[in-house]
């Protein structure tokens, strides 16, 4: 994709983050599966839900890196 | 229909409905603004902090339709209907990384609209027209499924009678009364109204959702007891086999295809340009995850109703005659629940219908004014008369709604919405790409927006519109995957292909009235 030209910045490692989201719940094999089971929920059941809280804790470092740029 | 209405449940159903109608009629004098402005009547000021846009869109992205729906979908189909997990994971990164750039270069140039947008990107009123249309085609369905689950809701109170009209044949007068209300509170307190009935709203979901995820499994003898009551094959998603990439692919192209169409609905940027600034939008992303808990827990009320056995309880035979599988989750609550929190659990989705039903029909006369009215039929037209003319039109859109609802059946707004998803998929060069790129030349991407469009459309009718799945054979693979996603390749190809063409052969003009930093600041 090409960038607008003047405030072309570098690339910094800490937008990953954003990625792992999706690498987690679009690799669907890994958790379409029973066991374990926590409190009798099936890990698929189980394992989505646990990435609510995770997806945006994922945003948060870079979230907090932006901010630290700003000032 | 003949369920019998329960004075209690009836009371505070009605106690709850009373008080929104006069939040929403009160919200035109809240954090008061000339409504005369379309954005001021249409974007609420652009004023709503934190608090405000999480509530409205909460509301806004997580409608009545989905509360209904998601769980029905699980009563039925299984582990598939969990794909709305995912996608409610999967699109708050991406608003993350994305919508700040829209606010800034929309709050820089006055846009309310996507369609405002990409005229100023790329000088192209044709181009605008197309994002415009499929906003308004895609999104008028949408409003009629939330009407679909308020009357599934009515029923369930025992309160759907039905008057016969002149020329329109019987008519569900509660729906009718309900829908007249809010159209009234939209045209005099615009994104206001929705904004501030949003707050009562989501503290009712979530305290209906708390209690049912505790209340119920206690009674079934625990979730272990609940997911036993499942068919076993229902459980996983079907492994694939050989060539064939199976149900897992599908799963993971629907959540990730519902992602890329969600945050082009204008219901959803009108939500998101209301925000009072980028800021807000960011910490948005953060905070809007806690309705995608919920709705993972509603969905699983689909396995609920299973091991309570509603489905074949012969006192609710009949809401499932009338409605299928949407009638699940209204059994399960009448049910389970004492007769006082099931009409708290009704208001809270018969209200939940309210919320993105005003919020849609305000997005749609916002595209209709700014981008069709005033682009081409009085494009001297003055503010007062703007505002005016996208009041009248958000009531049109409504009635719209309503009569095809009313005179129709439901399953056409089920298809048309599925197909809705797969057409507004097709404006993502246009608009979400434009907010890095103007590569694309405006004629390419209206040629790509027409392949999608059409070679989308052509794949569900295949499907004779029950399934968005379509399964595409390339490389000796069998590749079942969601028809927005295979539709949005081709129109990229197209979008890009045809703009390195028209590269070689011209020297195109570029009118972009957009500079590189109204999008960061």
């Amino acid at each position: 994709m090409k960038k607008d030209k003047p405030p072309r910045r570098k690339f910094q490692p800490i937008y990953l983050f954003l990625i792992v989201p999706y690498i987690a719940l679009l690799w669907v094999p890994f958790y379409n599966r029973i066991e374990p089971t926590l409190l009798g929920i099936p890990f698929f059941y189980w394992f989505q839900m646990c990435w609510v809280v995770l997806g945006a804790l994922c945003i948060l470092p870079v979230y907090l890196y932006q901010e630290s740029r700003r000032k | 229909m003949s369920m019998e209405p329960n004075a209690v449940t009836l009371t505070v159903f009605f106690g709850l409905f009373v008080l929104v109608t006069g939040l929403g009629f009160v919200a035109s004098r809240w954090r008061a603004g000339d409504l005369s402005q379309l954005h001021e009547w249409g974007l609420g000021g652009r004023r709503f902090g934190t608090w405000v846009t999480w509530f409205l869109l909460g509301g806004d992205l997580y409608t009545a339709y989905t509360f209904i729906a998601v769980p029905a979908l699980m009563f039925g189909a299984g582990a598939y209907g969990f794909f709305a997990v995912p996608y409610t994971i999967l699109m708050y990164p991406l608003l993350f990384i994305a919508f700040p750039r829209l606010w800034s270069v929309a709050r820089k140039h006055g846009y309310v609209t996507a369609a405002d947008f990409v005229r100023g990107r790329f000088g192209s009123r044709q181009l605008a027209l197309a994002v415009a249309i499929t906003g308004i085609v895609a999104t008028m369905p949408y409003i009629a499924l939330q009407l679909v689950g308020m009357q599934v809701v009515l029923a369930a109170l025992g309160i759907n009678f039905s008057l016969n009209l002149p020329g329109f044949g019987p008519v569900d007068m509660p729906l009718l009364i309900a829908f007249t209300i809010l159209a009234f509170y939209t045209y005099s307190s615009g994104l206001r109204a929705p904004a501030l009935i949003a707050v009562v709203k989501d503290l009712l979901v979530y305290i209906t959702v708390f209690a049912a995820i505790i209340f119920i499994p206690v009674q079934l003898g625990g979730y272990g007891a609940v997911f036993d009551a499942v068919p076993e094959k229902a459980l996983l998603l079907a492994k694939g086999m050989g060539g064939n990439l199976g149900a897992e692919f599908a799963y993971a192209s629907l959540a990730m295809g519902s992602v890329l169409a969600l945050f082009l609905y204008p219901h959803a940027v009108t939500g998101l340009l209301s925000a009072s600034s980028r800021n807000v939008v960011r910490r948005n992303a953060m905070i809007l995850p806690a309705y995608s808990l919920a709705l993972a827990l509603i969905a699983l009320l689909g396995y609920m109703a299973i091991a309570s056995g509603v489905g074949t309880d012969p006192l609710y035979a009949e809401g499932f005659a009338a409605f299928g599988n949407n009638f699940a989750v209204p059994a399960l609550f009448l049910k389970m629940f004492p007769s006082w929190f099931a009409g708290l659990a009704f208001a809270a989705i018969a209200i939940g219908a309210l919320v993105p039903a005003a919020i849609m029909s305000i997005a749609c006369a916002n595209l209709f004014t700014r981008n069709i009215y005033r682009e081409f039929i009085n494009p001297k037209c003055t503010a007062v008369q703007e505002s005016n003319v996208a009041k009248i039109v958000s009531i049109v859109v409504k009635f719209g709604a309503l009569i095809f609802v009313l005179e129709m059946k439901s399953t056409y707004a089920i298809q048309l919405q599925l197909l809705g998803g797969i057409w507004m998929c097709q404006t993502l060069p246009s608009v979400l790409l434009a907010l890095y790129t103007r590569f694309c030349h405006p004629m390419a991407l209206l040629a790509g927006w027409a392949a999608g469009l059409i070679s989308g459309t052509w794949m569900v009718s295949q499907l004779d519109f029950k399934s968005s799945t379509y399964t595409l054979y390339l490389f000796g693979l069998e590749i079942p995957g969601y028809a927005a996603v295979s539709a949005l390749l081709l129109n990229l190809i197209v979008s890009y292909g045809l703009t390195l063409i028209i590269n070689a052969v011209s020297n195109p003009v570029r009118r972009d009235e957009t500079k590189p930093e109204d999008y960061l600041t």
